[in-house]
């Protein structure tokens, strides 16, 4: 029996605020909702919405999700070649950040990032060539989430680039990521120039196998714990990865030492002093360690869990757990922040990148409170921080146990977004992220924060809704 | 002393926060000693100096070393899952900090998890879905929003009878529920009289009447003006009479509704025969009758009113026979030439007017007419003896309900004024929270200028009138009764009383 009659009238109130006060002063409580349309106002969403929230299979399936990508433990466990590493990386194609896109469709960065990658592999000895080539069609182009990679800002990954190789050794699934190249003129924000070139090939000669012997002497390398760590020494691993990136330089020297006559002293000084000057060289280990999660929380029926957030200065876009593959776009936002000097928000792309791989896995803008540093970019304080990982608990399943953040008291990070509470909050993910230039080559111009857009979240709930809860 | 050792993956702790962590074990209940560490080399070192450790174990420099010393296995285990349920513990908060204020019922619920209503006034369009989240969750639900479809009204109410919840609307104007006001409601005292309304207004005029009677009510639950349609059979009716056949403060139960679907008032009739207590039925312009011993059929919500204080309190003699003629010699029939208007803000109301003046006027008109009322051809003029619902959407598109935003009456009121054949004007004036703060005080000004205007063309315009309101509601019933008798309104006390003024004034006759 309802027992609405005999209890207190405790009532949330949804629309006209003046109904509270009455309902105050005779002895009830009024809760006002901060209530927009969900949706973005189109009602029949909204009802498909309401018809998917508090659904029992959707929300054990989700539990199910959340629990394989906690389980996840991400090691490191070597560095390979992208060739060899990569299935269904063909002989002449190149991944890409965020949703597919044809080579017309690219925004200014990473059409010169593939361009770039082009002339490193050798298939043509100009930009001009390597233009004409992937104009005609005769260079594949990808999406780095198709292959279990992810790449930051444009996010190429070529054939012969060396990549990090992360095993989630309680699923047994990989993940693959590029290597950082730096700040400055670099690949990933557009330049291609000699020396971005040069970099690459030395990156390719030089890093990649020194890194390769130095992580064979010291074994797989746990990143859960060092990630755990670095959210108390104040990086948030996504756009700030300073103690992330020292800790894990600490564990390469001291290996690399150790086999010192096994390796060329140059070259592993000059590895060292190359992973020393970049406080960012942690990021796409950060990347990888967050894919390697989401994936083993990929493909549980009917979960509303995401599992990708990914842009490539055009659309972003999302996949959820129970639409394994699908992809659910919007256009690419703006990034709100602080630009270098000589440079406006005229001249930023669009929201770029697979970087927001670590917001969907609970760190990046999601741990904001832990890297408060983060918020001056926007003119923020501590306590925007912590109010922003604060809102994306609204918006998970759950907390992470294993990225404990001290502002939370201690407590796990926002871990697992719902897309339904998305839709229905209208909170969007925040995300902390680097500004490319628009145009191709000038590289990175400004950092700042964004927020996913909703109407990805929307077609994401249509599609379940129309797709129904088995 | 039982030894146990356990290596925890995925737990990365600072050491302040694991030496916090040991310390809760140790003073658990059987525990010698405890110690939480992150693996290392050094700290299995420690360990093995502390005794902890019998000897050094591969160092698991990741995971979480749990060592525990317990009396029994019992204490050991106890300190383990305690310890275990210490790590994965949510946080309490981060210090001082504004709360997220809600944005969803969700988040609402999580933050006030006692919560048991959900009250929905957003645009008709979103409502369905506000409710239907509120409904898998576990809440009740009172829809205040209109333009509701009647297949998501059924689909929401049938959800809630089978889940055993209560969805009061949509258009549900009033609820009232242990004496907690829920949107358009009138300050009542508390008592035993339980009502259920298909009627926003009629619930007012009810409860307002009983308190005038100096009796009061438990609860009074608004169904939504559709429940009674043939499409929704009274679910939420059917529901909440069940819920006041089973509460304890309820002991007369008064059911209304606007004209209703013929087989669902029977339907509704025929449960209500089953209800161990007395029922008073006051379904407008229903005519069929299921006889039951505890069952009294009421022709007006006055009448029902009064029957229900009468069931309850068998010793008072309370009458309407016989008001009328007390009272006539302080009404002229004599003066009021030309037809009646009414201008009604409430819907029932006018429908009640209708019925009861019907017969004794001839051809009447309206915007909402019931049986044997002739629509009004064109709303905006009205024509012989027209009653009017100017809460009607027609009249109030873009505009507030004209309980709350007076200027609709207002207008058509002077419009009246101006039409020679218009005699006398009649009208409701509803108080309570959510209508107008003063609404005697501008309608008296516009009476004023209609009466200048009639004066002017020589005419002479008689005003009826009466208040849906108690003397414990904000806008005061007594502030506003006399700015209407300064403005020479004949006042009543129910729109029934106002009906019967009404008649006696055109024809000269009683009701």
């Amino acid at each position: 029996m309802n027992n609405f009659l005999t209890s207190k009238t405790q009532v949330i109130n949804i629309g006209l605020a003046s109904f509270s006060p009455p309902i105050r002063s005779h002895g009830g409580t009024s809760v006002d909702l901060e209530w927009r349309p969900p949706a973005e106002g189109n009602s029949a969403s909204g009802l498909a919405l309401a018809q998917l929230m508090s659904d029992g299979k959707i929300n054990a399936a989700n539990q199910v999700a959340l629990e394989r990508y906690q389980a996840a433990q991400p090691i490191l466990v070597g560095v390979g070649v992208a060739r060899e590493e990569l299935k269904g990386l063909g002989p002449r194609m190149l991944l890409h950040s965020g949703p597919p896109i044809a080579w017309e469709n690219m925004c200014g960065p990473q059409k010169g990032a593939v361009l770039g990658a082009i002339v490193f592999e050798g298939w043509a000895s100009t930009l001009l060539e390597a233009e004409s080539l992937v104009a005609h069609g005769e260079v594949k182009l990808d999406a780095c989430n198709h292959h279990s990679a992810v790449g930051p800002m444009a996010g190429i990954i070529s054939p012969s680039m060396p990549v990090w190789i992360i095993e989630n050794t309680t699923h047994g699934n990989r993940s693959y990521c590029n290597m950082n190249e730096g700040l400055g003129k670099v690949l990933r924000f557009g330049a291609n120039g000699p020396e971005v070139i040069e970099r690459l090939v030395w990156m390719r000669e030089v890093l990649g196998p020194t890194v390769k012997s130095i992580l064979q002497h010291l074994g797989p390398v746990a990143l859960g714990p060092l990630i755990a760590q670095a959210l108390h020494m104040g990086d948030e691993v996504h756009n700030r990865n300073a103690a992330a990136s020292g800790l894990f330089f600490k564990k390469l020297t001291l290996a690399g030492l150790e086999i010192l006559a096994k390796l060329d002293a140059r070259k592993l000084k000059d590895t060292l002093a190359f992973i020393a000057a970049n406080d960012h060289f942690f990021l796409n280990l950060s990347m990888a360690a967050c894919k390697v999660m989401l994936e083993a929380a990929d493909g549980v029926e009917n979960s509303t869990m995401v599992t990708v957030m990914a842009r490539n200065g055009v659309d972003f876009g999302i996949q959820i757990s129970g639409l394994k593959g699908r992809w659910f776009t919007a256009p690419a936002p703006f990034v709100e922040g602080l630009f270098f000097s000589g440079y406006s928000q005229l001249d930023a792309a669009r929201d770029l990148g697979d970087s927001a791989i670590t917001e969907t896995a609970g760190v990046g803008g999601f741990s904001m409170a832990a890297s408060p540093a983060i918020v001056q970019f926007v003119g923020g304080t501590p306590a925007d921080a912590l109010a922003n990982t604060r809102r994306m608990l609204q918006i998970t399943l759950g907390q992470n146990s294993a990225f404990t953040l001290p502002a939370l008291n201690f407590g796990g990070c926002p871990a697992g977004i719902d897309v339904r509470k998305v839709v229905d909050s209208s909170i969007l993910p925040v995300i902390n992220t680097g500004i490319a230039h628009k145009l191709a080559g000038i590289g990175q111009i400004g950092a700042g924060i964004t927020h996913a857009p909703l109407s990805c979240f929307v077609k994401a709930v249509e599609a379940l809704a129309l797709k129904g809860v088995n | 002393m039982e030894n146990t050792q356990h290596f925890l993956t995925g737990y990365y702790r600072d050491s302040v926060a694991l030496m916090q962590l040991s310390s809760k074990l140790a003073a658990q209940e059987g525990i010698a000693s405890a110690s939480a560490q992150m693996a290392t080399a050094a700290n299995l070192e420690l360990l093995v100096n502390a005794g902890l450790l019998d000897q050094v174990v591969p160092a698991r420099p990741n995971d979480l070393l749990l060592v525990i010393r317990a009396s029994t296995a019992e204490h050991g285990q106890a300190a383990f899952e305690f310890a275990k349920k210490t790590l994965d513990e949510k946080p309490s908060g981060g210090g001082p900090e504004k709360p997220e204020p809600p944005r969803s019922v969700e988040m609402a619920l999580s933050a006030h998890p006692e919560s048991n209503l959900v009250l929905i006034s957003t645009p008709g369009e979103f409502a369905a879905a506000e409710a239907l989240k509120a409904l898998k969750q576990g809440l009740n639900v009172m829809i205040f929003s209109d333009n509701v479809s009647g297949a998501q009204e059924v689909m929401l109410k049938t959800y809630a009878r089978d889940h055993e919840l209560l969805v009061m609307g949509p258009d549900c104007g009033t609820s009232l529920i242990g004496g907690v006001p829920l949107a358009f409601a009138n300050v009542v005292a508390a008592g035993a009289i339980g009502v259920v309304g298909a009627s926003g207004t009629g619930i007012q005029q009810v409860t307002c009447l009983v308190d005038a009677l100096g009796e009061g009510i438990s609860h009074a639950i608004g169904t939504g003006g559709h429940d009674l349609s043939e499409e929704v059979g009274g679910i939420t009716m059917l529901s909440a009479l069940d819920l006041l056949a089973h509460d304890n403060n309820t002991e007369v139960i008064v059911l209304l509704s606007k004209p209703p679907a013929r087989s669902v008032a029977l339907k509704i009739i025929a449960a209500a025969k089953l209800v161990p207590k007395k029922v008073v039925i006051c379904f407008l312009g229903a005519v069929e009758q299921l006889d039951g011993s505890n069952l009294s059929y009421a022709r007006t919500l006055e009448e029902a009113a009064m029957l229900a204080v009468g069931l309850l309190r068998p010793s008072r003699k309370l009458s309407l026979t016989g008001r009328l003629v007390r009272e006539k010699n302080q009404l002229d029939p004599h003066r009021t030439k030309g037809f009646v208007r009414g201008l009604y803000t409430g819907g029932t109301f006018c429908y009640e007017a209708q019925i009861l003046l019907q017969s004794a006027l001839g051809e009447v008109y309206s915007n909402i007419p019931t049986k044997g009322v002739k629509k009004l051809p064109d709303l905006w003029t009205s024509v012989g003896h027209t009653i009017l619902d100017l809460g009607d959407d027609v009249f109030t598109r873009g505009k507030p309900h004209p309980m709350i935003d007076p200027s609709t009456r207002n207008e058509r009121l002077l419009k009246e004024a101006l039409d020679p054949q218009t005699g006398l004007i009649f009208f409701d004036l509803v108080l309570g929270y959510g209508a107008h703060e003063d609404p005697a005080a501008g309608l008296v000004e516009v009476i004023r200028q209609a009466r200048e205007s009639a004066h002017k063309g020589g005419r002479r315009l008689e005003f009826v009138g009466f208040i849906c309101g108690t003397t414990k509601d904000p806008q005061g019933f007594e502030k506003q009764a006399s700015t209407l008798r300064g403005a020479g309104v004949i006042l009543a006390q129910s729109n029934a009383h106002a009906a019967e003024m009404v008649q006696y004034l055109v024809t000269g006759r009683l009701l």
